[in-house]
């Protein structure tokens, strides 16, 4: 045919297809998207720090590694309480002259997500001690260490914030190990990462793909004992990062579980609260976090944990039972309205 | 149907390919409705797995099939013993007869066995060979441990000027491999050994980056250019429009990933994107350098002294013309708040790889293909075919990357049907090649590229339908995010791209410069760079399956990471072999280009004998000069 052998018809016709076809699928649809979403009423911006750890969080290429989305699927609701919608991403506009948009969702998870972490971990303590060597508070993680986001000091004054590393992670040196600037507002960044909640009366986008639960009335006789899940599975998603699968803590950082008097008390109403509602009376150690709560854990779910850890590690006390654990939650609840 | 076959007889000819589209199609059309599917285990009568089980059976299938041969030929020789139990009871037969009957078959005997003494029509005279058709005969028999290559037929004559660039061009690229491949092994210990180092311009964060970016518009961008440059004026019959703006696009893109690997290194990143981590200035060296290319090509076919436009030139230019268009798309900023950067990062690393690396190397491979086995491309329609199946489809399935993200459903869904339909330009690409190789199978043994070429075609086929079958829901679940898509994107990239460079590298370096690699290396090569890629995407595969399921039963994320852990060394020692098959490659194309060849006596004694006429002759007349 004349046409194909004309080189300018030829090449014009197939850029023609590619360019319309560019525009319906990615330029239109785009611009339409950002027309059309607005940031969701209680969405907060980044702080100066926050917007500051951005930079090192993009600089540094953590999104090689961690998503920021929350997709609709079952297997997703760990890390969010509701999956991520446009709305949540309205907000990022071009990062400066020279640097494009920065959604950060991610296209690997070979760590964590990251979108929801300031609630599941709030603690700055434990930030800093997992940049300066994730292995000094998750022994199997792969990733990288930060040291160049910290400083020694030998004499650290009263307005640094000094990291207790345990000793087979530190450099030999005698100085103390100082948080840089840029390793304060990378925690701030981390710790600004929270879903924002919908407008109330907003339905929420449903997770698609549910597991099927196997129906725990009809696997137990007893309905007084029922199957509670596997509290090891569930300690080592909300619990060991700082409290360590040997139950010991991290010495001046996080308190040892293991012959704990709060653990092993007869009377579990402290120890519930602690896990749903966060600890903050000893200044030896960091502070804890409403776990339970900002992961929002179900009485079997804490009990679960609770049986774990009151029966490991040479730990021996009674166990709880969900409906126990369910009696001091709502008394919990009427206490402190949240 | 192109060599004017009967419709039916074009059927019973293709039945296969047929079959397997058939087939492929009747398997997806359930692939859309998989939403109602009830989850939380592993699925295996999902279509998406049964694909992708399939293409990894496929080379098992065909073991199975051999070992059916040989069963067979095992019942042929139990067949034997009963052939053996008649022949003794002929034999008795045979004693028994008397002289008369015993004379008769005697006669019988010699007339079968009548043969002429086959050199009935030859002469009495000694052998000549006036027309000197043997060129070479082999003196000695000794035992080969490799078997003797073709070599490179002499081509016509490329300007010493174009030669050198293209060289340039090869060269570069291949720094850009070893690299490249350097920093990715790196990285690959680095998910072994976390703490290998701690400094800040080593990290893998950084260099991440820093080895897709060089592997890509490094290392495969170069490759395929300078390529290109052979290719684009050879099959437009005329000589390239201009030699200068190949050297400034040459240097234009080193210079882009020079300093994009320095910027990377150094924290300086365009904020996220895959495949778009340069920033826009440096991006934009790489940009001017691919237009000063594309207007080299435009014009070359412009003053081509051919009617037609040879179908490798459709690909090529259509590449370097849709790169740019997605390049400026990437980095223009007025569609990129918010969600919309995420839309436009999936159509841009998509397009990046559909559209430069795969339509141009697809370009490339109808050239070099055919020339290696001397003889057409089967259908030259088909390819065409594929071509406008390629943007079509191609063109839309960028948000597949983005499966159950917050980006609109409906764009989702079209990436989707759009993953399907790229089963149309891969199954016509694939049969195509396989078809022009059809009868020529028995060059395979003889030639040192074909194996490249044909590693390459089978990639193409297994990854691209790897890519389909990803892009389904269910399979997102199961796979998204873990890494079985660096498994894929490995097998795409380095599987199809880098063995097609490879093979077209090998078949035109000789062809330029007169001088072959070493043989011994070109074998170690090619199987040290496919066993390693099979080290490498194997376990990564099994691991990222066992990984996506730890998930969807709810496990400890760290749970995954633990058991990662051995398919990760796996993967290291197979990046490993894949990066000392680069060696070997950089050796190699070391020795095409710099070989030093032994000077040839009959030349030199040509040489002097001249040199001494000359003398002769000089003083009598100097107008001999």
């Amino acid at each position: 045919m004349d046409f194909f052998n004309n080189h300018k018809y030829l090449f014009g016709a197939a850029l023609l297809l590619f360019l319309g076809l560019t525009l319906a699928v990615a330029i239109l649809p785009a611009i339409s998207n950002q027309n059309n979403n607005a940031p969701l009423p209680q969405a907060v911006a980044l702080s100066d720090e926050a917007a500051k750890g951005k930079m090192i969080y993009i600089a540094e290429g953590c999104v090689a590694c961690h998503t920021q989305q929350v997709r609709n699927v079952d297997m997703d609701k760990l890390w969010g309480s509701r999956p991520s919608i446009s709305a949540d991403y309205a907000d990022i506009k071009r990062t400066d002259f020279w640097r494009n948009t920065a959604t950060l969702m991610g296209t690997e998870r070979t760590g964590p997500d990251l979108i929801n972490i300031g609630n599941r971990q709030p603690s700055s303590d434990w930030h800093l001690l997992h940049l300066y060597n994730p292995r000094a508070v998750v022994s199997q993680s792969i990733m990288p260490a930060y040291p160049w986001l910290f400083v020694e000091k030998q004499n650290p004054g009263k307005e640094d914030i000094v990291i207790h590393v345990p000793d087979e992670f530190r450099k030999k040196s005698s100085g103390s190990l100082v948080a840089s600037q840029e390793a304060l507002h990378l925690v701030a960044y981390l710790q600004s990462l929270k879903q924002t909640p919908l407008p109330d009366g907003t339905p929420q986008p449903s997770f698609l793909y549910k597991a099927e639960k196997p129906d725990v009335k009809e696997m137990v006789g007893n309905p007084e004992e029922v199957a509670l899940p596997d509290g090891q599975a569930l300690y080592s998603s909300n619990c060991q990062a700082c409290h360590q699968p040997n139950g010991e803590g991290l010495k001046g950082a996080f308190p040892a579980l293991k012959e704990s008097k709060i653990v092993l008390d007869e009377n579990p109403e402290l120890f519930v609260k602690i896990i749903m509602q966060g600890y903050d009376a000893n200044p030896a150690f960091g502070v804890m976090p409403a776990v339970g709560i900002n992961n929002q854990l179900l009485p079997e779910a804490v009990a679960a944990i609770m049986n774990h850890e009151r029966t490991s590690w040479g730990n021996s006390a009674r166990k709880v039972t969900a409906a126990e654990v369910k009696k001091i939650m709502e008394l919990i609840g009427k206490e402190v309205p949240q | 149907m192109t060599k004017g076959k009967t419709l039916p007889a074009f059927i019973s000819d293709h039945k296969l390919t047929l079959l397997v589209m058939a087939s492929f199609f009747a398997i997806t059309s359930e692939g859309f409705a998989q939403q109602a599917t009830e989850q939380g285990s592993f699925s295996i009568s999902e279509p998406g797995i049964m694909i992708m089980i399939l293409l990894f059976l496929l080379p098992l299938l065909i073991g199975i099939l051999i070992l059916v041969f040989k069963l067979k030929n095992l019942f042929r020789s139990i067949e034997k013993s009963d052939v053996k139990q008649e022949a003794r009871n002929f034999a008795a037969y045979l004693n028994e007869l008397d002289e008369e009957q015993l004379a008769l078959v005697q006669k019988r005997k010699e007339n079968l066995e009548y043969r002429t003494k086959a050199n009935e029509l030859s002469g009495t005279l000694p052998p000549e060979d006036a027309r000197g058709l043997v060129v070479a005969s082999i003196e000695h028999v000794s035992p080969q441990f490799i078997a003797p290559k073709r070599k490179a037929l002499p081509r016509p004559a490329i300007d010493p000027r174009l030669t050198k660039l293209i060289l340039w061009f090869i060269g570069t690229a291949t720094f850009w491999l070893v690299f490249g491949t350097t920093i990715g092994e790196y990285l690959g210990i680095k998910f072994v050994a976390p703490d290998v180092d701690q400094v800040s311009w080593l990290s893998f964060g950084r260099l991440r980056p820093i080895h897709t970016n060089s592997v890509f518009w490094g290392w495969s961008s170069l490759a395929m250019l300078g390529l290109a440059y052979y290719v684009v004026p050879m099959v437009s019959n005329t000589s390239i429009n201009n030699i200068k703006h190949g050297w400034l696009s040459l240097l234009f893109i080193n210079a882009s990933v020079v300093m994009g690997t320095i910027f990377l290194a150094a924290g300086i990143n365009n904020g996220g994107g895959e495949f778009r981590e340069y920033i826009w200035p440096v991006m934009l060296l790489f940009a001017i350098g691919i237009v000063l290319t594309l207007r080299n090509f435009f014009l070359t076919v412009a003053h081509r002294k051919t009617k037609e436009i040879y179908v490798s030139n459709w690909y090529v230019i259509a590449a370097t013309m849709f790169v740019i268009v997605i390049s400026i798309i990437a980095y223009v900023p007025y569609w990129q708040i918010g969600l919309g950067e995420s839309i436009i990062q999936g159509y841009y690393m998509h397009q990046g790889v559909g559209m430069w690396f795969m339509l141009f190397t697809l370009g490339l491979i109808y050239y070099f293909l055919p020339q290696q086995l001397n003889r057409p491309i089967y259908s030259y329609s088909l390819g065409i075919l594929a071509f406008w199946a390629q943007i079509l489809f191609y063109t839309v399935i960028g948000t597949h990357h983005f499966i159950f993200s917050s980006i609109p459903w409906s764009l989702q869904t079209t990436a989707i049907v759009g993953s399907v339909g790229m089963v149309i330009p891969v199954v016509a690409g694939t049969a195509n090649f396989l078809l022009t190789f059809r009868g020529g199978w028995n060059k395979l043994r003889d030639s040192y590229t074909l194996p490249f070429f044909l590693v390459g075609i089978i990639f193409y086929f297994t990854g691209s339908l790897q890519g389909t079958v990803e892009a389904f829901r269910y399979t997102n679940l199961l796979w998204h995010f873990t890494d079985f898509t660096v498994a894929h994107s490995h097998i795409t990239m380095y599987g199809i791209i880098s063995f097609f460079m490879w093979a077209g590298i090998y078949a035109m370096v000789p062809r330029l410069t007169g001088k072959e690699p070493p043989q011994l290396l070109v074998g170690a090569h090619f199987w040290i760079a496919l066993i390693g890629l099979m080290f490498y995407n194997i376990p990564l595969m099994i691991g990222g399956t066992l990984k996506g399921l730890s998930w969807m039963e709810g496990k400890p994320f760290i749970d995954s990471v633990v058991l990662m852990a051995p398919y990760w060394l796996w993967r290291a020692i197979g990046g490993s072999m894949m990066w000392f098959a680069h060696l070997i490659f950089a050796f190699n194309l070391y020795k095409m280009i710099a070989k030093k060849t032994s000077p040839d006596i009959k030349d030199l004694a040509l040489e002097y004998m001249e040199g001494e006429n000359h003398d002769k002759h000089a003083q009598p007349s100097p107008s001999t000069m």
